[in-house]
């Protein structure tokens, strides 16, 4: 019998309009499985999950019909206390931000403690030895200090395995985990999805995974669920779904996965310079009546080189420096020391006032769509405001608006509207038009596709490669994503601790690393021996 | 922490400094001669000039100000005009009734709002929600001394079950000052338990809406449990701010409170010295409440960092 069964799922809003967010789906798991349910954002696979655990959103969300079978018991019967008794002893969850998810009040080790009291009657010795227990069953080091910590001081990735330990500590049948690596970097990632695996090895769980990366799926499935708009497309065993799907939404959603293999490099074809940082640093904190002189070097000695119609990446992972060097770039902070030259312009010392002229050669778009733009601001109004601000009279720039709009491939009617009206791929077209309506020399895009699914990215990406082409313009492109970088970037610049590993073309530094780092990383993107595109593993 | 103590405290002097600034000139640019009243209605205008002598009124303001300053460094809050008495002595006279009076006022509104709140936020939308809304609605809308008087009307007049007014000492006899108490410390509390029963609502609902919130689900923990020890906890720090910033609230209902109760507490003494022009005590007095006002504050501030470890100062 298999652990978990879903038989015919439905899932509607809870009001009048009852609209259906889930279709009637089907799931089955078995004992010791992995089953990856993959899908875009919308697609219901969070909800299919939530409503497993009963934690539907109340008066949001609710089931309407169908069975939830956990070992053959219907979970949709159970009182409201027969189902809290049945979390955390028979299946449990862990979610995609462990900051968020742990109580940012209480130590680490009461929490998982609490697991323990809540359903045992286990002694207090009893509790703090079932508690160092897991702890050390999840790889994390000094374990009573650990214990003792709140979950700020602890990494992500530290923060990620208290999680498995509550979720894991009374030994469920199921357990379920909800893009549980998507906010780690990738070398965490590999860890803790090698931890998983090693513990349902151990306990025998049956592990629902839910993801949008394809690669995670390629190094953890056993078989594979599709969803897409709250139905099911597709299932089967892993091979099979990557190198055989039936179903053309599959294989969009495969070609849509940017390949590792670096792009072929482009010729150089104007020397002008767009930007020249050299020896740039920025060193946070230590001023201050009477505070702890304590700082922080985010970007040492930082220097490189973009020419006009390239583009050059920074990659690294949290806490890097990317960010900072991007901002420092944009003078949105001031560096510590060093020179950031735009143009033939040295930018590194302006004043706020001096920098004005040169604030409109540099245009940024952010990474979270849903929070650049104005939400009371019309599209055309977002777009115009920085060159009516320039000198630009409103008519024209409303005609340029209309313009760039088109260019990025939304209709011109767009612009009467407002940033709620559009989806996350359209709004990052909109943040895109915005930066370009300035005519910049230099774009900085930082993160600027990492918020979005597969198949928007491909496209978006896509508009950049086009613009870029178009206007000649020079893109500095922040990210942790190697295989976004692999696509776009025509150098690319490792970055770790503030400080530059590896700087080169792309196809030299990805395709054949020489820093360990570097290699470190390429090592640990998931699904790296896979060619989703081709349907077929990488050719060694 | 000692070294962020040090530095509240340095900050609290400038502050302070402009309060006296404030209160030296508001005093002294309102119509009405201190000496006028002092002599009487009869007085000649050479015992007016030999009474703002002895005052030192004549002096320029600046000289009057450093002065001023100078002796309140020593302790010296002058002497009253009116009673002769000095100032210290009146206030330290007149200050426990006031300060008994605000500490069960305050007992009692964190007693009453928060699970108010708590339950407002758990049952959102329902009738009980409703009820504490509007609940929170009348306490913040009603004048202060309408409010005394319907409990007076109603618990002492009608249902002679609690005095009318007054005030006795706890120390001389304890069922007495409760009795008297419980009055004015509820007409003192409706407008804070209506401002802090609002705000742990809206800040447990925001909380209520967080990951960590469905995690403790997701254990298996009761709604009880997860209310209480993982929401609660968080939703608190704006609920203190509300507290401290709300203290001003109470410095002025305690003077409407005192004198529908007749307390002879600091409120009483404001009223009084005000109507007297008694320009030594109503000084005294401001300075006295900004300072309040400004220690409440900090002490609230520090309690940030016991609620929350990720506060540190």
């Amino acid at each position: 019998m298999p652990v978990l069964q879903i038989e015919d799922l439905h899932v509607s809003v809870d009001s009048k309009s009852g609209i259906e967010v889930v279709h009637g789906i089907s799931i089955e798991i078995n004992e010791g499985e992995t089953v990856c349910l993959v899908g875009e954002s919308g697609s219901g696979k969070s909800v299919s999950s939530l409503a497993t655990m009963g934690l539907l959103p109340k008066g949001s969300l609710k089931v309407t019909s169908g069975r939830i079978l956990l070992d053959g018991e219907n979970l949709l019967d159970l009182t409201p206390a027969q189902l809290r008794d049945a979390r955390a002893t028979r299946m449990s969850m862990i979610f995609q931000e462990p900051m968020t998810a742990l109580n940012p009040v209480i130590k680490v080790g009461e929490q998982i403690t609490e697991v323990l009291q809540a359903h045992t009657k286990l002694s207090n010795t009893e509790c703090h030895a079932k508690v160092m227990d897991i702890l050390e069953q999840v790889g994390l080091p000094d374990i009573e200090r650990v214990a003792r910590s709140y979950p700020h001081q602890l990494s992500g990735g530290q923060r990620q395995r208290i999680m498995i330990a509550m979720a894991l500590v009374l030994e469920p049948r199921l357990l379920i985990a909800d893009e549980p690596t998507t906010a780690l970097d990738v070398t965490t990632q590999k860890q803790i999805l090698k931890l998983m695996k090693d513990l349902q090895q151990n306990h025998g769980t049956a592990v629902l995974f839910i993801t949008h990366d394809m690669g995670v799926v390629a190094e953890i499935a056993d078989r594979v669920y599709v969803m897409n708009q709250g139905d099911l497309v597709e299932d089967g065993p892993v091979k099979e779904i990557l190198t055989a799907p039936k179903k053309d939404y599959t294989r969009r959603l495969l070609s849509s996965v940017p390949s590792l293999v670096p792009r072929s490099p482009r010729p150089a074809t104007s020397p002008k310079p767009a930007l020249r940082v050299t020896e740039l640093n920025k060193i946070y904190g230590g001023s201050g009546f009477l505070s702890k002189a304590k700082t922080t070097h985010a970007a040492r000695d930082v220097t490189f080189d973009l020419t006009a119609g390239r583009t050059l990446g920074i990659v690294g992972e949290s806490g890097s420096g990317k960010s900072t060097v991007a901002r420092c770039v944009m003078r949105m902070i001031d560096p510590s020391s060093g020179g950031i030259r735009v143009g033939d312009q040295e930018i590194g010392g302006l004043t706020r006032k001096g920098l004005h002229p040169f604030r409109k050669k540099l245009q940024m778009v952010f990474q979270d769509p849903y929070r650049s733009l104005n939400p009371r601001l019309t599209i055309e109004e977002s777009i115009i405001e920085g060159p009516v601000n320039y000198g630009t009279p409103k008519e024209q720039a409303r005609t340029r608006a209309a313009e760039l709009l088109e260019l990025v491939g939304l209709p011109a009617s767009a612009a009467q509207r407002y940033p709620h009206m559009f989806s996350g791929g359209q709004r990052q077209r909109i943040a895109i038009a915005r930066a370009l309506a300035m005519e910049p020399e230099l774009l900085v895009a930082d993160e600027a596709v990492s918020a979005l699914d597969v198949s928007v990215q491909a496209q978006v990406l896509e508009l950049l490669d086009e613009v870029q082409s178009r206007t000649g313009i020079a893109i500095l492109f922040i990210t942790h994503d190697l295989r976004v970088a692999a696509q776009i970037c025509d150098e690319v610049c490792v970055m770790r601790r503030g400080e530059v590993v590896e700087l080169g073309a792309t196809a030299d530094v990805l395709g054949n690393p020489q820093h360990e780092y570097t290699q470190s990383l390429l090592a640990a993107a998931p699904g790296r021996d896979w060619d989703f595109a081709n349907f077929r593993p990488v050719a060694a | 922490m000692p070294i962020y103590l040090l530095r509240r405290v340095l900050a609290a002097i400038p502050v302070m400094l402009v309060v006296a600034v404030f209160v030296f000139l508001l005093l002294r640019l309102t119509p009405g001669d201190p000496a006028a009243i002092l002599a009487g209605d009869m007085a000649t205008p050479e015992q007016l000039d030999r009474i703002r002598e002895s005052l030192g009124l004549n002096d320029p303001l600046l000289v009057q100000f450093v002065r001023w300053i100078g002796a309140l460094l020593q302790g010296d809050f002058g002497t009253s005009l009116i009673s002769n008495k000095p100032v210290i002595d009146l206030v330290a006279d007149r200050m426990w009734p006031t300060i008994w009076i605000a500490i069960i006022t305050l007992s009692l509104s964190v007693a009453i709002a928060v699970p108010m709140g708590v339950l407002a936020a758990w049952k959102q939308g329902s009738w009980v929600d409703h009820l504490v809304m509007t609940f929170s609605v009348l306490g913040f809308s009603i004048p202060v001394f309408v409010i005394g008087y319907l409990l007076i009307k109603l618990f002492a007049i009608d249902l002679k079950w609690l005095p009318v007014q007054g005030y006795k000492a706890p120390s001389d006899d304890f069922a007495g000052f409760a009795a008297r108490a419980v009055l004015p410390a509820l007409t003192l509390a409706s407008i804070y338990i209506a401002l802090i029963a609002r705000m742990t609502r809206a800040s447990l609902l925001d909380v209520l809406n967080e990951d960590y919130v469905r995690t403790a689900r997701a254990k298996g923990l009761t709604e009880r449990r997860v209310l209480f020890r993982h929401a609660l906890r968080n939703a608190a720090v704006p609920v203190m701010t509300v507290i401290g910033t709300g203290f001003a609230l109470l410095i002025s209902g305690v003077v409407v409170t005192e004198s529908v109760y007749n307390i002879p507490g600091l409120g009483r003494l404001t009223v009084d010295s005000i109507f007297a022009r008694d320009y030594p005590v109503i000084q005294a007095l401001i300075l006295l409440t900004s300072g309040v006002y400004v220690m409440v504050n900090l002490l609230i501030d520090l309690s940030y960092s016991l609620l929350d470890p990720r506060i540190r100062y």
